[in-house]
């Protein structure tokens, strides 16, 4: 038998790569909702077991962010945005991030089941599987309906921490499940003008691909005009304040004159004078649902 | 020699891999431990008496 020493050529994986596996700026904005859904939920609540639960979801957002870069290596290697991630520059192996992604997800539903018992544990299975499955693995390529049907498993967190504070769901729950629902088509189409090109490359079938620019722009002030009232609900129903129904309502306010600005722009058509109304319109998207479920936060923990 | 030679980076890397997952493993015990006495200390305090 011959010498079977083999040197290995790829780099070395550092701690930081796996954490770049986990998607932490999507972790961040999970853990935002998720803890507001948490604090708005009524109750007192147990701070160690509020602190499990926040965690249980932000390692399942993680997991299914590392299952999604298992799934989607390839094409994530064709996209200028997605390149320089820890599979398509070769630092990881597709392997590991499959069995990270796995791992995480038993663990963080496992932990949810023990911090707050079976529906919340099972709603957070129900999300990564969601968005692992449903939407990576049978929509994203499929569909340009992709992000509409998807955005579910983003919405969902509040709703999660929800009910593991008060062991059940609530109209108050569905507000800001439906709330974070409404906001994420406007919210990619927005990002996916700007990259229309990378998308096409790739052979996702985004709006803009698969039915144009146009086409997109017009989905995209249908969406935020229907968003804008839904943003505004949780005043009616007794879940915010006055300080909630102001910022909701000058927000969802700014947020269709800046859809109806990518209305009438060109954007997504090649021109990148056109395309800056886009770009708003995705910046101002995070700053309005940032601002919202802040509101919710302050308000709740003023006692408000 | 036989097997998969490690550069000395790679053997590095490994090692803080491997730190890293001890270190994950003992946090993991740590919030069992304390979910545990938080659910206790909330069933006790529903308990009745």
């Amino acid at each position: 038998m011959t010498d079977l020493a083999v040197e290995h050529q790829t780099p070395a994986a550092s701690a930081s790569d796996y954490v770049a596996l986990l998607k932490p700026r999507v972790m961040s904005l999970v853990v935002f909702t998720g803890l507001v859904g948490y604090v708005a939920a009524p109750g007192h609540g147990d701070p160690i077991l509020g602190f499990a639960a926040i965690l249980s979801i932000a390692i399942a957002a993680g997991a299914s962010g590392a299952l999604n870069m298992w799934f989607d290596s390839d094409i994530d290697a064709v996209m200028a945005r997605t390149r320089g991630r820890p599979i398509p520059s070769g630092r990881v192996a597709r392997e590991e991030a499959l069995m990270l992604g796995l791992t995480l997800s038993a663990l963080s539903v496992v932990t949810m089941q023990l911090t707050a018992g079976l529906l919340a544990a099972g709603l957070l299975a129900f999300t990564i599987f969601f968005y692992a499955v449903v939407y990576t693995m049978l929509l994203k390529r499929a569909t340009p309906q992709n992000i509409v049907i998807g955005g579910l498993a983003g919405a969902l967190p509040p709703a999660i921490a929800w009910a593991a504070k008060t062991g059940a769901l609530s109209v108050d729950a569905g507000l800001l499940v439906a709330l974070i629902f409404m906001w994420t088509p406007p919210h990619f189409w927005a990002l996916s003008l700007l990259q229309k090109d990378d998308y096409a490359a790739a052979r996702v079938p985004m709006l803009p691909v698969t039915h144009g620019a146009k086409v997109t722009r017009r989905h995209i002030f249908v969406y935020a005009l229907l968003m804008a009232p839904v943003g505004v609900a949780p005043y009616f129903s007794g879940l915010g304040g006055v300080p909630y129904l102001a910022v909701s309502a000058i927000g969802g306010l700014a947020f269709v004159a800046l859809a109806a600005r990518v209305l009438l722009s060109k954007a997504g058509e090649g021109d990148a004078r056109e395309n800056r109304s886009a770009r708003a319109l995705f910046v101002f998207s995070i700053f309005y649902l940032f601002a919202l479920f802040a509101t919710l936060l302050v308000e709740r923990s003023l006692g408000l | 020699m036989s097997g998969i030679v490690l550069t000395p980076e790679q053997e590095r890397a490994r090692k803080r891999r491997n730190v890293w997952i001890a270190l994950s493993i003992v946090a993991f015990v740590a919030l069992v431990f304390l979910i545990t006495v938080a659910r206790l200390h909330g069933a006790a305090l529903e308990a009745p008496r």
